[in-house]
Order: structure tokens, then sequence, then C-alpha cells
């Protein structure tokens, strides 16, 4: 995507606001469970490029970078479009990064490759 | 390789693993050797946000105005995707840092022999700044290994509980080896030994 001129601040997109209601690391995968291009054309030009871009399954910082929309805007965006269950934030199926059956997952992925 | 496409699965979930180091120590090519996409540039991500402030220096370089940093992507399997993201070299994108380490598995810390100083700062906010399990990677640009170990572990100052490895930053197998050293590392700081070390429970 082309470079874009911010005409509007970052801070009138969002509210003024910089948290989100839920956990969104730069890695979280976020999807469009069906997709609604009625719903779509009804939304701001920001929310309507990522959730064309979430048509995909991609992780927040793809879904950045693709969309041209700065990390924060997008974990702002992202975090309204999916408390309407419009979009799905990919649940942890782990406890944590440190879970022994996600590390040996890692292990056994990698192997392949070495 | 997988396809440009991830899987298209509710319960597909990821993982991420930091590579650091300083400048040119190698760290998009490492990312570069075993991402299924082409290194994603975010130079966008804050861009906007500090435009209005470094635009008030009309002579200030284009380039200190970007956080130039890359991040690949490794299929691990239909339900777990592994995310590399390489760090923004400049010290004054260290909140930065927090948030690209925050649920990673552990950090790559690279290093080039020739100038082992462009990674102290790296080396630094890992012994320091953060609780991520780290391992350091000599990177063998020419395949070859100018100094012992020793004598590097000992000038990087690292402590004796830091895993110190090479790799060639080029090769996907020599990458995915390090990643492996960084797995096993937090499989063994976090409490758990590594697989085949001893017999399972």
């Amino acid at each position: 995507m082309a470079k874009r001129h911010w005409k509007v601040r970052p801070y009138v997109l969002t509210g003024g606001r910089t948290r989100t209601r839920q956990q969104l690391l730069v890695h979280t995968l976020v999807s469009v469970p069906y997709y609604d291009s009625v719903f779509a054309a009804g939304l701001l030009p920001e929310q309507r490029t990522l959730y064309e871009h979430a048509r995909e399954t991609r992780s927040l910082a793809e879904l950045s970078a693709f969309s041209g929309i700065s990390l924060g805007v997008t974990r702002v965006v992202v975090d309204d479009l999916a408390s309407t269950d419009r979009l799905l934030v990919h649940a942890e199926t782990y406890e944590s990064p440190f879970d022994r059956r996600l590390l040996e997952r890692l292990l056994d992925g990698l192997r392949k490759l070495a | 390789m997988a396809s440009a496409s991830l899987p298209d699965n509710p319960t597909l979930t990821s993982a991420k693993i930091v590579i650091a180091g300083g400048f040119g120590v190698g760290k998009t090519t490492c990312v570069a050797a075993i991402s299924e996409i082409p290194p994603v540039n975010t130079e966008a991500w804050m861009t906007a946000a500090s435009e209005p402030i470094d635009r008030l220096d009309p002579g200030i370089d284009k380039t200190t105005t970007t956080v130039a940093m890359d991040f690949g992507r490794l299929t691990i399997s239909n339900d777990l995707v592994l995310y590399l993201f390489g760090t923004p070299g400049q010290a004054r994108f260290w909140p930065m840092w927090d948030d690209l380490c925050r649920g990673a598995v552990g950090a790559l810390v690279l290093a080039d022999s020739r100038r082992l100083d462009a990674s102290f700062a790296a080396i630094n906010y890992f012994e320091q700044d953060s609780d991520l399990p780290f391992v350091v990677c000599l990177n063998l640009f020419d395949g070859m290994l100018t100094h012992h170990l020793d004598d590097v572990r000992q000038a990087l100052a690292l402590s004796p509980d830091v895993p110190l490895i090479t790799c060639d930053a080029r090769s996907p197998s020599s990458v995915a080896q390090a990643l492996m050293a960084v797995v096993t590392h937090t499989m063994q700081r976090t409490g758990h030994t590594a697989p085949g070390a001893f017999p399972a429970r």
C-alpha cells in the first residue's frame, strides 16, 4: 500500500484510546468468521481496511503492516470489531508461552527444518 | 515451505520468538532464511505517531523517524504458527522491545564476532530489563569461527547460564537449530528438562 499522509490524527480514529479490553499481542491471530459486505460498506475507512485484510487469518503485526495502519490504531480498531463478533481474536491454546506442550511442538516443527 | 496463507482454522494459535541484536548483525537475514513469507517490514508502525514531533526539525534524517524492523512466519502445523520478530536497532525504541517480547517463547540475540559491541545493548536489555529466556548466537558470516567461544563469552561478560552458540544466518537449517536452542533453553529455564535429557515420567 502506498504511504499515506495522516490527515486525521491517530487519536481521532481511536477516540483517544490506547488500551484495549483484551490482550492483543503483535503475534495474536485474528480472522473474520463470516464476511459481510454490507457490514464492511458501513465501516469507517480504517475499520474497513482492517476488516477486509482480516478475511485471511493474520497476526496483528501482519494486519497492521499490510493495511498501512499503525500498530496502536490497529489494536484499538481490532478490539472494537472483536467486541461485536465481527472479528475473531484467536484464543490462546496454551497456558503460557512457556507451556511445555507448546515448546515441544515447536521443537518438533523446527527439527524438520534443521 | 507452506503456502503464503495461513490455514483457515479458528483454533489456529501462534507463538513468537524475538530475534535481537545490533544493526547489521544479520537479523533480517536470519528471519528471511526460515520465513515462509518474505520478511515483512513494518516501517509504517510508528511513522504516523512520530511524524508531528520529528518534523519540527526539517534537517532530520528520514531513517530516524521510522522503526525499521522485520518479521517472518513459519507454519508449524495446521493449528500452530511461529512468528519471528526482529527488534528495531535503535535504543530509543526500547518500549517497542517490551511490546515485542511480551508473550514470547524466548529470544535469539545475534552477534558479530568482529563487532561485538553492536550487540552489547541488546544483551544488556535481556540481562537487565527482561525476564525472557535468551540465547546469544554468533553469526558466522564467512562460515568461520574467528574467535574462541570462551573469549567471546568473556568479551560479552555473559553470565554462565546464558547459552552461547553459533549459526549461519543465511542457512535455514542452521537458523532452525539456533531456534531449537532457544526453545530448549526456555524449557530448562522455566523448570522443565529438554526432551531426551531424561526418560519420560
